[in-house]
């Protein structure tokens, strides 16, 4: 029989894998990828309390996170070509402006 | 073993498989196409915890647009027959014990943990209680992401355009 610590588990890894990339790699778009991937771990451990208390009230909030990760991955695209017309790449070591 | 158990083991390896290749992939064009899979895998585990209406959705709105952006985007930023689409990694050593810690605090409070848990209901369809819920308790939220929406929009459409001089 599934458990609520299965989901919670799975969210907890896929969570960590998400931290690790942000971590580690330099890419500015992967970097991207790496935070749809912990919303995506928060939206599962959210659904998994909302079904196994019964109350329908966790889902509604996965439609509020999926609606900032909409925003976010629109907003930071345009931010991510416009740094790339102007610097010519996407490596976050080189975009260094604002710290001295 | 029931086969829902069974079917949970298979999704959870496909998305952090997935998850892992998004993340240590040299090639931006195969982490975004291995993100596809475990955004898939993860639309089916909110199936498997009936929550139909947010596995469909999870599907129109991460696949079917945040992940086309995505690609948008690693297309747009890389010269596609440069080695530029190779990026290098740094501080791999300490990122990774770094999250090791974050995995076992984590594993340790969710299995320490007593959650209240009910028996599952086996319940009707979803989408009536979520629109009811949207439109009544959740209303002035509704709104609000509505308006993040718009303001969102706008902000791209001018950030990423050409600024004429």
């Amino acid at each position: 029989m599934l458990e609520l610590n299965y989901f919670l588990v799975l969210s907890a890894l896929l969570f960590s894998i998400g931290v690790v990339g942000v971590l580690v790699r330099r890419n500015a778009m992967i970097i991207f990828m790496c935070i749809e991937l912990m919303l995506n771990a928060i939206n599962i451990s959210l659904v998994a309390f909302s079904s196994f208390l019964g109350n329908d009230s966790g889902q509604i909030f996965v439609f509020f996170v999926l609606t900032v990760a909409a925003a976010e991955a629109a907003v930071g695209l345009a931010i991510v070509i416009s740094l790339f017309r102007n610097k010519e790449s996407l490596d976050i070591d080189k975009i260094n402006i604002l710290k001295w | 073993m029931p086969y829902t158990t069974i079917l949970f083991y298979v999704l959870a390896f496909i998305t952090v498989v997935s998850a892992v290749v998004v993340v240590f992939n040299k090639n931006v064009i195969h982490s975004a196409f291995s993100l596809f899979f475990a955004l898939f895998a993860v639309s089916g585990i909110f199936v498997l915890l009936r929550a139909d209406f947010i596995a469909i959705t999870q599907i129109m709105i991460y696949v079917g647009g945040i992940l086309i952006l995505l690609l948008f985007g690693v297309m747009l930023t890389t010269k596609i027959t440069d080695i530029e689409l190779r990026s290098k990694n740094l501080n791999t050593i300490p990122g990774i014990i770094f999250t090791v810690g974050i995995i076992s605090i984590l594993v340790f409070i969710i299995t320490s943990t007593k959650w209240h848990v009910k028996a599952p209901v086996v319940n009707e369809e979803t989408v009536s209680q979520i629109g009811k819920m949207l439109l009544t308790n959740y209303l002035l939220p509704f709104e609000i992401a509505s308006i993040v929406l718009l303001v969102a929009l706008i902000g791209s459409a001018m950030f990423a355009r050409r600024i004429k001089d």
